[in-house]
């Protein structure tokens, strides 16, 4: 804990402990996730359209439906399947952005 | 039952399976997507330097680990976070928009979550729509609370965020009613989207809120939505140790 209240966090400190909650959020607390149908589910199944959605073509991926193929564990499989979740969102978003930006910054700091 | 492997679970909120909507609509949808995509790859470059890039992958994986997160909503329904608008608000639109977008194209292509054919779909309605209604209410509530400074931020935010979700679903209806495959009636469907995703919304505003305001106490000069804003304060010295 940071004691000067006039000292702001870094940005790659700020990035790092966003990105340590991410991992919590999507590799551990993601087991205790609603597991009802959501809002479009729902509404597909009153109203009788559920059924047009056809198979998915990546369905039989290794991680389909947030899930880790041979795993059986849920909490393990699910919580696997976040983790890899997060580490290629990352690995995208991060390069991604990192191509576009412009160098250096309007204002300073850091 | 909490787990993600429930049989009836073929998707999240939001995320339009494959077959819902018609061959000529999904490819209009993709035509769409490819057009907002493309403009967004030129434009965020406007938003993005060395400072603020880090935040927005940052966002992107906050967006994605969120989306695993249902929350019962009550009857047997859940939601999750669209995040469009906190992405809006923190990194600005345009880069929000490829925020999603990632997002989107990893969970269709790897975890089967949102059709293939519907990615152009799902895209329009929540890399486009969810982001930019999100962020055109947040610009409209900061127009009338700009005397308020950067710490009203998180609340417009919240609210934005809470008007975008129905905003979406309502957008699905429209593209239901044009390419739907299956007749259902339409007043019917716009009651049932656009209701429950008024609910999921409060939810969406609620993260929207703790997020954008986590940020907003800590780097308020990284938030997008905060410029402006902060430029009215006078300047501070930061003696600031770069890692």
């Amino acid at each position: 804990m940071t004691t000067a209240p006039r000292q702001p966090i870094t940005t790659p400190r700020l990035v790092v402990a966003g990105l340590v909650v991410c991992v919590v959020l999507a590799a551990i607390v993601s087991f205790w996730a609603s597991g009802h149908p959501d809002g479009l589910e729902f509404v597909a199944e009153k109203l009788g359209f559920i059924d047009s959605a056809g198979e998915h073509a990546t369905g039989d991926s290794p991680l389909a439906d947030y899930g880790v193929a041979g795993i059986d564990n849920a909490r393990l499989s699910g919580g696997l399947a976040g983790l890899i979740g997060v580490v290629v969102v990352a690995a995208v978003a991060f390069g991604l952005m990192h191509l576009l930006r412009r160098r250096g910054t309007t204002d300073d700091q850091d | 039952m909490c787990n993600k492997h429930v049989p009836v679970r073929k998707g999240s909120d939001m995320h339009v399976p494959d077959g819902f909507l018609d061959a000529p609509t999904s490819v209009a949808t993709a035509a769409v997507a490819v057009a907002g995509v493309g403009l967004a790859l030129s434009r965020a470059r406007r938003e993005l330097d060395d400072r603020t890039a880090p935040l927005a992958g940052l966002v992107a994986v906050f967006v994605f680990a969120a989306q695993m997160l249902n929350f019962p909503v009550g009857a047997g329904t859940s939601g999750h976070l669209l995040g469009g608008t906190l992405a809006a608000v923190l990194v600005g639109p345009w880069t929000a928009t490829l925020c999603l977008t990632v997002v989107l194209a990893v969970q269709a292509l790897l975890f089967a979550d949102g059709g293939i054919t519907a990615l152009g779909t799902n895209i329009t309605l929540m890399a486009l729509v969810g982001v930019w209604a999100g962020w055109l209410v947040f610009v409209g509530l900061r127009r009338v609370a700009r005397s308020a400074g950067p710490k009203v931020v998180p609340a417009l935010a919240g609210v934005a965020a809470l008007v975008s979700v129905p905003t979406a679903a309502l957008a699905f209806t429209a593209l239901y009613a044009v390419g739907g495959r299956a007749p259902i009636p339409l007043g019917e469907l716009t009651a049932a989207m656009v209701g429950w995703h008024t609910v999921i919304g409060i939810g969406e505003g609620v993260i929207t809120l703790l997020a954008v305001g986590s940020i907003i106490a800590t780097r308020p000069d990284l938030v997008h939505g905060a410029r402006g804003l902060l430029s009215a304060r006078p300047l501070q010295i930061r003696t600031e140790v770069p890692a």
